[in-house]
């Protein structure tokens, strides 16, 4: 099994941290699991992105060729990284934010409307909690309690943040068992 | 007590492994990409007692190390290819005056500025002394994740044993990713051998001097020349690793290093589901380059191909293990460029199928 | 019979120079500061905790003469090297010993940052206006109309820019304790000049901070007059560019008369 994701979007919504809470929540389910962020040069125009790679064998490559999963926070992540993503494979979509969709047939789309999931749980700055508990969920990558542990590593020291987070990552898991 | 497994990037897991190798004096001046390093030791040498200093340039930086190597203790300094181009004037007298240090070098794209991604163009600067006069440093290249924990502590351990300064050849991607590692105790500094030749201050002895500048009309720099020669021959016959991935069937021997290395394996495990069984061969001391085992694997698989992320520097040292009994194919990246497992497969799968599209045949 | 005269030792061979002949040339100021150097680390009792770094200079080889630990350092950074010495063995006593090339010009950075940081270090700055060991080209000190090997018909201010001053811009940096500057061409000056050392050291060990002792010092050979010329060029045209006299001392101390 290996799986690799791609979050991106305008910095500030939260993408390299959604990154860092599946790679430490794969971590704590023993995986193994290389987080590569977006740097420098590439962060300009105020775009972030990263990719996770989970694996239950060791890892080689951290860059992936075509990622499995992309979460696309903004309209231009979804233009850059659609053609990458494997035949197969699932598109998630900040559908609070934009209307396009993927142009190809042979993938998965999953349009979350995390705005109002967010004001859902009471946390309006929760939107990308609430991505990361509907891609878990629904990829099945991490169960409830582990993309719990993954936020709660990742945000460490930050424990203010928990149980808000909390709220909204299991809003998130909701919203894919369901739908709404 | 071991650590916990812990998330971490590669320049703060460097950063935690020489603390835990004993490292207590650390001197840098800041550059992208691995500015996490000196970032993380700021904070983490007052904890234990140790000292950090973000220098006024590379140069200032490197002697400091110089002075604290010479002054007994376990030392590093680290940067990224424009940088360690100015360390080169330290690194040179260290070697002449056998002062052990770690430098680690996260290369990015050159020449000249270049930019902040990933590259392995150092490579030359690296392997063949990098700064003037006739001296090799080791060269230690981790694939990244645990193995940076287990090589820095190779590292001090390699600089004291032959009282040389000793590289460890990162890139800018194995300095940004995060992989869980989990670091080994803390050493006892008292469990290293003595240092009897750093200086202290001579109570109790000779005044002692040392000095890299040898001008006797005795042939004194000649003798110097040639002992060092002789410590670098047995690092030569010692000191060599590498690692090979090569099952029963394999038909081409595919030979990279570091981040290099893994884009590859994963290259070579796409192809197996194509039918086509190529193996890995990746050298872990640059110098010494693991030539005798590559010769031997070389003639057992006939065909090698060379990735790198330059234009050609690692396959000249292919060459020499290998020679002309080889079909060698070359690819290389220019800095720049992160390549993916896909880029790498398209080049092997060009060699099996012979139809030179992607890098190109070496002829000897 | 017997005598009863008591001898007193009143001069002899300082512990801290070893019994090698120096090669400085006849007049040289080199051979007179490293005399005040290990009279004063003797006095002082530091011989045994010292670890000296000489420079790249004429006096490259001071390791050869004086007699306590000592490493060399590439050209100009005789300070980064001593600041790692120093963090290392913050109980030792550290000195740099550097000429005006080593430390006003490849050094700079080197200097003004060790000083600024205030690392517990002195140094003892040999300016004598010229590239020494290299055969006499323009320093950063050289003077005005002074002839140099690559300032042929003398310093031009125009094109060479005008003899720095750098004692009084380290003067500025807040690590500083102590600057003066002395020469070592009359009787009344050197002794001015070991007080001087002593006092930087003092500092040292009392954990104040940075401190510095310039000494205006003659080199015959490249300014190609007779020794005694030398010394006279120093206290008649030197001093006028670099007057001497304390340039900065915060240490507090009374100076005994
Ligand atoms: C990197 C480097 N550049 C140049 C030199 C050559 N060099 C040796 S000593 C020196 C100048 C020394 O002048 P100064 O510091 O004034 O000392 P002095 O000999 O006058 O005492 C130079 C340029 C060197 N050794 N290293
Ligand atoms: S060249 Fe000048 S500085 Fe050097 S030893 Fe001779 S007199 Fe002294
Ligand atoms: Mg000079």
């Amino acid at each position: 099994m290996i799986t690799r994701t791609i979050f991106a979007g305008f910095g500030g919504q939260g993408v390299l941290l959604m990154g860092y809470v599946l790679s430490h929540g794969a971590m704590h389910k023993g995986l193994d699991v290389t987080y590569f962020p977006s740097y420098g040069a590439e962060m300009r125009g105020g775009t972030a992105n990263c990719t996770v790679t989970l694996s239950d064998k060791k890892i080689a490559s951290p860059v992936a060729s075509n990622p499995d999963i992309l979460v696309a926070m903004n309209f231009p992540s979804l233009e850059k990284f659609e053609s990458t993503v494997v035949e197969g494979g699932t598109v998630f979509l900040n559908s609070s934010l934009f209307e396009e969709r993927p142009s190809r047939d042979d993938i998965d789309v999953v349009p979350v409307p995390i705005m109002d999931l967010a004001r859902e749980a009471g946390s309006a700055r929760g939107e990308n909690m609430v991505m990361i508990g509907t891609v878990c969920a629904k990829a099945g990558l991490l169960s409830l309690e582990e993309t719990i542990k993954g936020m709660q590593a990742a945000l460490k020291g930050k424990d203010k943040f928990f149980s808000l987070n909390q709220k909204a990552i299991e809003r998130g898991f909701a919203f894919a068992a369901d739908g709404k | 007590m071991p650590s916990e497994k812990m998330l971490m990037n590669g320049s703060q897991t460097v950063g935690e492994a020489a603390v835990r190798a004993g490292c207590r004096y650390y001197f840098g001046y800041p550059i992208t990409p691995q500015n996490e390093l000196p970032e993380y030791l700021s904070a983490r040498m007052p904890e234990v007692g140790g000292t950090f200093i973000q220098g006024e340039s590379e140069i200032a930086s490197i002697n400091m190390v110089l002075g604290a190597s010479v002054s007994g203790a376990r030392t590093m300094t680290s940067s990224s290819s424009p940088g360690v181009s100015l360390k080169q004037e330290g690194i040179s007298y260290m070697a002449g005056m056998e002062l052990p240090a770690v430098i680690i070098n996260m290369m990015r794209g050159g020449p000249g500025l270049g930019n902040i991604a990933p590259s392995a163009a150092d490579y030359f600067q690296a392997t063949r002394g990098g700064g003037h006069g006739d001296y090799r440093t080791p060269v230690l290249a981790p694939g990244g994740g645990q193995e940076l924990v287990d090589l820095t502590f190779e590292a001090f351990d390699l600089a004291d044993k032959y009282r040389n300064p000793v590289l460890i050849l990162g890139d800018g991607l194995m300095g940004q990713i995060m992989e869980p590692v989990v670091f080994p105790d803390f050493i006892d500094l008292k469990d290293l051998p003595e240092k009897d030749w750093a200086l202290r201050g001579c109570k109790g002895r000779e005044a002692r001097a040392v000095f890299s500048m040898i001008l006797g009309q005795k042939g004194e720099l000649y003798r110097h020349n040639l002992d060092l020669q002789k410590k670098y021959d047995r690092i030569t016959a010692e000191e060599q690793r590498w690692e090979t991935k090569c099952p029963e069937n394999t038909e081409l021997i595919v030979v990279a290093y570091g981040s290099a290395a893994r884009i590859a394996e994963s290259a070579i495990e796409e192809l197996k589901t194509e039918g086509i069984n190529a193996g890995l061969f990746r050298p872990i001391s640059l110098w010494p380059f693991p030539l005798p085992a590559l010769r031997e694997l070389s003639k057992q698989i006939p065909k090698v191909a060379v990735f790198e992320l330059c234009l050609g520097q690692m396959v000249e040292d292919v060459i020499l293990s290998v020679g002309e009994r080889s079909e060698i194919y070359f690819h290389g990246l220019p800095g720049g460029i992160i390549p993916t497992p896909a880029q790498v497969a398209e080049f092997l799968r060009s060699i099996v199928k012979g139809d030179g599209k992607v890098g190109r045949r070496i002829e000897v | 019979m017997s005598t009863d005269i008591e001898y007193k030792k009143i001069f002899g061979w300082p512990e801290s120079l070893k019994h090698n002949p120096t090669h400085y040339c006849p007049g040289c100021g080199h051979s007179i500061a490293h005399r005040l150097v290990a009279e004063c680390l003797d006095e002082m009792g530091l011989r045994e905790k010292t670890i000296g770094v000489p420079p790249v200079g004429c006096s490259v080889l001071a390791y050869n003469y004086f007699n306590f630990d000592m490493v060399e350092a590439p050209h100009g950074r005789a300070l980064a090297v001593a600041t790692g010495v120093k963090r290392v063995h913050p109980d030792k006593f550290v000195l740099t010993y550097q000429g005006d090339g080593d430390l006003a010009a490849i050094g700079t950075a080197e200097t003004i940052h060790a000083a600024n940081r205030g690392e517990r270090i002195s140094t003892i700055f040999i300016n004598n206006a010229i590239y020494g060991m290299t055969g006499g080209q323009m320093a950063p000190t050289t003077l005005l109309g002074q002839n140099a090997t690559t300032a042929p018909g003398g310093r031009d201010s125009r094109l060479h820019g005008q003899p720095i001053d750098i004692s009084s811009m380290l003067a500025v940096c807040g690590g500083v304790v102590f600057v003066e500057r002395c020469a070592l061409t009359s009787v009344k000056q050197i002794r001015k000049a070991k007080k001087a050392i002593k006092k930087s050291f003092q500092c040292q060990l009392d954990d104040l901070g940075f401190s510095l002792v310039e000494l205006l010092s003659p080199c015959p050979t490249n300014w190609k007059v007779s020794p005694k010329d030398s010394w006279d060029w120093v206290n008649e045209e030197m001093v006028k560019t670099y007057p001497l006299g304390v340039i900065k001392d915060t240490t507090g101390y009374e100076d005994k008369k």
